[in-house]
Formats: structure tokens, C-alpha cells, sequence
């Protein structure tokens, strides 16, 4: 038995403690977003924020987790896509196939909120996920975009509260 | 599209009970809930709802290339359709049988998914049109030339009547289909030719998008394989006592004698009890293979006395002999794999009356056409759906082995379905791989620095006799030569040169070939242009000004070659430390170049600065998906460059993973400027063309950088300090 807090919900689940987090997600809970690309750490698209930090879910068993920890999956990040790297991303028509995508919008919405302002250093440092596409290029703008429109959204939401 | 799989019901029926002459098939379509419902089609590709729905029909596939935004642009603007209404579906390749053929090619391959049906798909859409209008005359009474359309709105303006296309779409249908089409010229476009936002942008950005490996059925289980790692070996025994005791477990097969499936309640659990069976392979004669003797093969090619010719003219030998001077070298390109993000997979379900197929595929008639002799029905009683894909590049079109498995594994429990996934080290093990030539080329120049001679001496795999022995041309495969044949639509050799020769000695190694994004063009444009950098340094010539020379006659591959001169500044000087280097080639009907800034530091490490593409594609669909599409092919081309190298030892690829077949991660990537130049007249691809000239022109920077000509690559295995 496992129980983990996945997007604000906690799910008992009945599964081998070995099971990766990933498989927990995709065959257990049921959430298809989260996605398998090699098992190993390697390419991020399994990626998931657990208490704000991506993690890749693939090579993390059931067991590490507790339901302490709040996990948060793709299906998870906004209700309506409205976050602001999803609106980025589709305002700049980021995905290609789209399969890496979920991890790549995972890893990029934990990387403004630790970075505000993310310089290009700091996006080559945090988005290491692997895109086969090569949206590369559309990511990188995509985050600097979200990191401005979130940034005059904070200060709007700021403006309207005084 | 939602899931896009959505078919006609009725025509599915309708169209499967003609093929069968009256069977009728009570097989449950889970698929098929969310159908077209009753709507009548205007024709083939366009049905419009009662609320002025447009379904755009799709045969091609998208695979992220846009296709699926690009053909619904032409639909749409020949239709006169309101865009905010378009929405696409996939129909089956069982469908496409039972109607004869009637979308024509369902392959997504080659870069033809706009150029190789934007005729009839433009036609379709001006045909719909036409016939929405002849309702509307009807109804009114009035003569068809009297009326407009516009944003799927048919005006009468005499009258100031107005009919919206769902009002019509019944009446339309039941139309004949007009004889004389005529579409419009692409310089009055409005949909078309626009940088359009893509139709399926938002289902990738809420894990909402259902791809090939999120299918689900009720009651479905879950399979994992291992296949033998050795080409050709076999299954020898099996202890499965520990596998078939573990949770979940339902069934331990042998499939075709050469594979190991677990089938299970979750595939996690299939996995694990696969690793847990003990398998012991009968290897065969393929065990000793290994890059080295793969290698000697190749090599022994480079003089061999037989070789296919692919384009000559005049005689190189004179050429040699009266030469003022000689250049050769040899290159070599290795074994790549797609590394698609979605592993291989497909789900089938199995009875004596029907095979359904739910996989992921550049080629859904293909992916039937393997369906039927694994499922020993007929091909009426078998269909394929058609899922969303993580990425083809050619692997979903070059073999659907993936979908045989599913099929197989699926026959052995009837009525349940089955999903087989491979993992990502079965997926990296059993490609069909970017196939692994040599090149030996010897050049002639007089004492002006003129080439007065070329000899390129291709040696190495064929993909046809790898794939489809039956395509070969009295045995030589035409498409080793791409890029090199002396004229055609494909592609095109680009210089003058009075004797010349291309020829190729097949050597085919054990290892399965495959299509993988640029096919024969990525090795022959690096083999090509990085030797004419050669013989223009040799001449003592500006590569630039040296090509120059011998383009007057390829007037289109010069124009290109002149953009990304022109847009990098190319003869202006650079940063301190950057250099240049410059590419053109004709693939897949389009012209490209490319000019790479590069730097290398004292320890030999490589900065790719700054790319500019150009590529002339005859017409732009969607300006701003050619732009992502140039940017991928860089992506894609210099991962190779950089990193991409399956090698062999024991008879076994030796990569598994993304962690030892390494690709380019956001850091590697440099900024992307392209310059999509259509010079009308013609329709080339965009899909693949570009990712030709990426490799050979930062290999050609990096000489200009290091003075190093680097004809093995990947480049992580060379030193690239200076010479």
C-alpha cells in the first residue's frame, strides 16, 4: 500500500513498493499525462514536481514517498491551462509531437518560480529534458516569456490588492 | 483533434459490409462512440455539421510536423471555411480499402505529407465549395455565379440573402460531385501561406492527448517483450516458473520464435516479470558481428571492382590523369537510431470475426497490411485506428514489427485486449537504423583550381534490400544516391562538373535499415559538401566563391546558397574565435543551405554560435511551422553530429538508453535563423530538407576553425583541438 498526495488529492493505491512513481501515476491512478521515455532519469519526460522541485518520477519507487509531500503532475498544474508557461507555450506554439512536453512544461514552470527572471545560463542549467522535435529554441522563449507575463501578472495582482 | 480516431460509424459499417459482400460486423468500435454521427459528407475530405462544424479528413498522419494544421490551411482556403470551425479526423485505413482508395496514400514519409497530396486535397475543398454553392442556388432559385462565399457564409448579394455551410451541407451532399474543379493561385491565398497557430497545440499542454501508449480499453492488459538481441537469433528455452507465480502475471508466449512477452494487468508489472524470466537465446550467425568487422566490410566496398552506378558523365579516369591536381578522402557515417520519445507500441484486440488495431503509425495502411497475416483474417474482418504519436522521424514508417507483436500476443487471448509496449532498451536494441556507409572521394582539379573530375564511391547499406528487396532496380537501391542523381524533382547533384562519377557497392550487414529523418541525403550531403570544402581549400579558393562557379546552371540551389550567404555576412569578419562554414543540397524537392558560426576552445570543446537556413520549398503552407521545422532538423541532424553512434559488439547493438545514445539537450542548441525563400511554381517538402545541410556545415566551420577535416563522426569521439 502506498499513499501519495497527487494534485492535492491523496490516493491509497495497492501497489508493489518498488513500483516507480511514474507507473503509480499512469497505471494505478490513472493520469496518462505524466509520460514513460526511459526509465532511467535520462530524458525528463516523466517529469513531475514533488513540493515544487522536478523530479523524474520514472526512477523514484512508491516507497521513497510520503503523503506529506504534494506531487503535482501535468493534469495538475492549472485547471483551464492557464499557468503561465502553458499560455506561453501555446501562445509561441511550443510542442511539436508533444510527448515530452508535459515533463518539459513541468521542469519549466518549477524553473521560474525558483528563477524569476531566468537568464540563459540558468535555463540550459535546469531544462535538461530531452525533445526529439527540437522545440529547443520555442522552450527557451517560452520561458522567458511566461517568466515576463508572470511577472506582470504578479505585479497587476499586486496593483488591484493596494 | 480530440481523439482524433473518431470515425463514421456508419460509413465504417456501410463500407466494411460492401467489402464483405453483406456480413455484418457486430465488433464493438470503443473508438467510434464519439462518431460524425449522421452528418453527411460533402465529399471525401469535408464534412460540415448542421452548427458549421467543418471535419477536415486527414490521411496523412501528424507526427508533430504540422501536417494535420498544413492540410487543413488548403481545405480550408479553397472552401472559403471560417477557420475558428475547422476541426480534422483520421479516417481508418479500412475504410480508405473499402472505398477504394479514395484519400489515396495514407504514408506520412519523405516529406510528402503537404507536397504529395496538396492536389487532391485543394480539389476536395474546392469541390465542397462548389457544391455548398449549388445548394444555396438551388434553394433560392437563382444562378450559382450570382453568389460568394467567405468564412463559410454563401452570400446572394442582389438579394442580401445569406445561408451559413451547415445550412446547405445536407442538400450539398446529396449532390453530384463537380467535374471541373479549379483551385485558386496560391498568391491569393488567405488561410493558406499564413502562420497559422496549429489546430492541436492545447490537448499538449494539460496531459489531456491521448497517444498510442495512454490507450485504454476496458479490460485491458498489459504486455512487456524482449526480442532476441542478436539479428536473426532465436528463442532456445524459457524457465518462466518465478515470472508466472509474480502479481499481475497472466501469461508467459514465445511470439514468432524470436521473442519473450510477458502479458500482465499493468505493464510495470508485465516488465518485471519479464526480467525475471530466464530466457536462453540460440544466437546464430550474426553473434560475431561487430563495428570493426562492419567496418572491414564497408572498406573492402571502397575499391571494389562491382559497384551500381547512380549518375555519371564524361570520364573521371581522363579527368585523374590529366589533373593538376588530386584530392581524396575517405568518410564515414554510422548507425543511428530514432529515438522517438514514445517507445514503440500498439494495442490489439483479437476474435475470429474482427482485429482491431490502436497504435501509433506513419503509415496506418502499412500498419494493416502487417495486421492481417499476424491476425489469419482476411483484410476486411482487420482495421488499424490511428493514435497520436510521440515522434516518427521513420521509425513508424520503416517497419510495423511493433504492431505484429500486438497482434500475435493479442491471438493468444481472444476477445481481451492487449497492449504491448517495448520498453526503451528493446526500442534502442531493435531499430530500423539510419543505415551505416562509407565514402571514398577523389577529385580532379586543373591548374586553375577548377574540378575537372569527382568520383564518389559509395560503399555500404542499402535500406530497400533491408526493407523491400522487391523495390530494388535489378539490384541496385535508386536511394542511396539521394541528393546525387543528376536530375529529377527529388533532388538534384548541384554542380557543374565535366566528369564525374557516383556509384555504390552494396555491403548490407545483418542490422535491420531503416528511413530515419533525411534518409541517404544526411550521410551523402556530409560525404559532398564537406569535400568540396576540401577541393576549394585545396584550390586555394573561398568556399563560398568556389561553389559559386560551378552553379550557374542550378540556379535554385544558388539562390538559397546566396540567402545564407547574404543573411550570415558571410566574408564579413566574425567575433574573435568564430568561424564559418557553408552547405547547400536539394532533397525531397526543396533547396537548402546553411551557413554554422562556430568556435572551438584550446581544450577542444565545440560552440555552435549561430545557424542560418534557408530553404526554398517551392510553396509555404504555414510559415511559422516551417520555421519549427527547420529548427528541428538542426535539432535532430547535429545530435547526430554531435553524439549519434549505435555500435556493435557480440552481435548486439551496444546503446540501450538515452544514457549511452546521447542526443542535444537544451544547452547544445544553438539559435536558429531560417529564411523559408518559395520561389513558386513547385511543391517541395519542409518536413525533413534542412536537417541535409546541418552537419556538413559546422563540420565545414569547424575545419575553418581548427583546420581539422573530421570524417568520422560522431564528434564526441574526436579530438577537435587544433591541428
Amino acid at each position: 500500500m502506498a499513499r501519495l498526495n497527487i494534485n492535492g488529492k491523496i490516493h491509497t493505491i495497492d501497489v508493489e513498493p518498488d513500483t516507480p512513481l511514474l507507473w503509480a501515476i499512469r497505471e494505478q491512478i490513472g493520469l496518462t499525462g505524466t509520460k514513460y521515455g526511459c526509465g532511467v532519469a535520462a530524458c525528463g519526460a516523466c517529469t513531475v514536481n514533488v513540493d515544487g522541485v522536478p523530479t523524474r518520477s520514472c526512477s523514484l519507487p512508491v516507497s521513497s514517498f510520503t503523503e506529506k509531500q504534494k506531487i503535482v503532475t501535468i493534469e495538475g498544474l492549472s485547471k483551464t491551462v492557464t499557468h503561465p508557461i502553458q499560455q506561453a507555450w501555446l501562445e509561441l506554439d511550443v510542442p511539436q509531437c508533444g510527448y515530452c512536453q508535459s515533463g518539459q512544461i513541468m521542469a519549466a514552470a518549477a524553473l521560474i518560480a525558483k528563477h524569476p527572471e531566468p537568464t540563459d545560463a540558468q535555463i540550459n542549467e535546469e531544462m535538461t529534458n530531452i525533445c526529439r522535435c527540437g522545440t529547443y529554441n520555442r522552450i527557451r522563449a517560452g520561458v522567458k516569456l511566461a517568466a515576463k507575463n508572470a511577472k506582470a501578472g504578479n505585479k497587476t495582482n499586486k496593483a488591484q490588492r493596494a | 483533434m480530440t481523439i482524433a480516431q473518431k470515425l463514421s460509424r456508419r460509413g465504417f459499417l456501410a463500407g466494411a459490409t460492401a467489402a464483405t459482400g453483406g456480413l455484418s460486423i457486430g465488433f464493438h468500435i470503443p473508438t467510434a462512440e464519439a462518431a460524425v454521427g449522421d452528418t453527411p459528407e460533402i465529399n471525401a475530405w469535408v464534412v460540415v455539421k448542421p452548427d458549421n462544424t467543418i471535419v477536415v479528413r486527414v490521411a496523412r498522419v501528424e507526427m508533430g510536423q504540422g501536417t494535420l494544421t498544413g492540410l487543413s490551411q488548403l481545405v480550408a482556403e479553397e472552401l472559403d471555411a471560417d477557420w475558428s470551425k475547422i476541426t480534422t479526423e483520421y479516417p481508418t485505413p479500412g475504410q480508405n480499402v473499402a472505398r477504394k482508395r479514395i484519400w489515396g496514400d495514407f504514408q506520412t514519409a519523405g516529406s510528402r505529407g503537404i507536397r504529395g497530396s496538396e492536389d487532391y486535397v485543394r480539389k476536395g475543398g474546392a469541390a465542397a465549395r462548389m457544391m455548398l454553392m449549388q445548394a444555396a442556388a438551388n434553394q433560392w432559385k437563382v444562378p450559382v455565379s450570382e453568389l460568394t462565399t467567405s468564412k463559410s457564409v454563401i452570400t446572394h448579394k442582389a438579394s442580401g440573402r445569406t445561408l451559413r455551410y451547415g445550412q446547405v451541407a445536407a442538400a450539398a451532399a446529396k449532390l453530384e460531385a463537380p467535374k471541373d474543379v479549379k483551385i485558386k493561385d496560391p498568391k491569393d491565398w488567405t488561410i493558406a501561406g499564413k502562420p497559422l497557430p496549429r489546430l492541436d497545440t492545447k490537448a499538449k499542454l494539460d496531459g489531456s492527448q491521448i497517444y498510442s501508449i495512454d490507450f485504454k480499453m476496458p479490460g485491458m492488459l498489459n504486455a512487456a517483450i524482449k526480442e532476441t538481441p542478436v539479428p536473426g537469433g532465436k528463442v532456445k528455452s524459457i524457465d518462466a516458473a518465478k515470472a508466472e507465480k509474480m502479481r499481475g502475471v497472466k501469461k508467459v508466449l514465445v511470439i514468432d520464435g524470436n521473442a519473450v512477452v510477458v502479458v500482465a494487468d499493468t505493464w510495470y508489472r508485465a516488465k518485471t516479470a519479464l526480467d525475471a524470466v530466464n530466457i536462453v537465446w540460440n544466437e546464430g550467425a550474426n553473434a560475431t558481428v561487430s563495428t570493426a568487422s562492419i567496418k572491414a566490410m564497408l572498406s573492402e566496398g571502397l575499391d571494389a571492382k562491382q559497384a551500381f552506378v547512380g549518375n555519371k558523365k564524361g570520364d573521371v579516369d581522363t579527368a585523374f590523369a590529366g589533373a593538376a591536381k588530386k584530392v581524396e578522402a575517405v568518410y564515414r557515417y554510422p548507425y543511428q537510431s530514432h529515438m522517438t520519445m514514445e517507445p514503440m507500441n500498439a494495442t490489439a484486440q483479437w476474435t475470429p470475426e474482427k482485429c482491431m488495431v490502436w497504435t501509433s503509425t506513419q503509415n496506418a495502411e502499412a500498419a494493416l497490411a502487417t495486421a492481417v497475416p499476424a491476425s489469419g483474417l482476411p483484410i476486411e474482418k482487420c482495421d488499424v485506428i490511428r493514435m497520436n504519436l510521440g515522434g516518427g522521424f521513420g521509425r513508424r514508417s520503416s517497419s510495423h514489427d511493433y504492431v505484429r507483436h500486438a497482434v500475435l500476443v493479442a491471438k493468444e487471448m481472444p476477445g481481451t485486449p492487449v497492449k504491448v509496449i517495448w520498453s526503451r532498451e528493446q526500442d534502442v536494441t531493435h531499430g530500423t537504423y539510419h543505415p551505416t556507409t562509407m565514402c571514398k572521394l577523389t577529385g580532379a582539379l586543373d591548374d586553375k583550381g577548377n574540378v575537372i573530375g569527382l568520383h564518389m564511391r559509395i560503399s555500404g547499406q542499402s535500406i530497400l534490400a533491408g526493407l523491400r528487396p522487391e523495390a530494388l532496380v535489378e539490384g541496385r537501391d535508386p536511394g542511396t544516391f539521394q541528393g546525387l542523381n543528376a536530375q529529377g524533382p527529388e533532388g538534384q547533384f548541384g554542380y557543374e562538373i565535366p566528369n564525374l562519377l557516383v556509384d555504390h557497392a552494396m555491403r548490407n550487414p545483418p542490422f535491420r535499415p531503416g528511413f530515419w529523418r533525411g534518409v541517404n541525403n544526411n550521410q551523402n550531403a556530409i560525404y559532398l559538401e564537406c569535400f568540396i570544402d576540401e577541393m576549394a581549400h585545396a584550390a586555394g579558393q573561398d568556399p563560398l566563391e568556389f561553389r559559386r562557379k560551378m552553379m550557374k546552371n542550378y540556379p535554385k540551389h544558388l539562390a538559397v546558397l546566396n540567402t545564407v550567404a547574404e543573411k550570415s555576412g558571410w566574408g564579413k569578419p566574425t567575433a574573435p574565435g568564430v568561424f564559418r562554414g557553408i552547405s547547400q543540397h536539394m532533397g525531397y524537392g526543396s533547396y537548402v543551405a546553411a551557413v554554422a558560426e562556430v568556435s572551438v576552445s584550446d581544450k577542444g570543446a565545440l560552440k555552435i554560435h549561430r545557424i542560418v537556413a534557408a530553404t526554398d520549398p517551392g510553396h509555404v503552407v504555414n510559415p511559422q511551422q516551417v520555421a519549427a521545422q527547420i529548427e528541428g532538423s538542426f535539432a535532430y541532424g547535429l545530435s547526430a553530429l554531435l553524439y549519434g553512434e549505435m555500435t556493435v559488439k557480440n552481435g548486439r547493438m551496444e546503446q540501450e538508453n538515452f544514457d549511452t545514445y546521447e542526443v542535444m539537450k537544451m544547452a547544445d542548441m544553438p539559435p536558429v535563423e531560417s529564411y523559408p525563400v518559395p520561389s513558386g511554381g513547385f511543391w517541395g517538402g519542409v518536413g525533413e530538407p534542412t536537417i541535409f545541410v546541418a552537419a556538413p556545415a559546422v563540420l565545414n566551420a569547424i575545419f575553418a576553425a581548427t583546420g581539422k577535416r573530421l570524417r568520422d563522426v560522431p564528434l564526441k569521439n574526436l579530438d577537435l583541438r587544433k591541428a
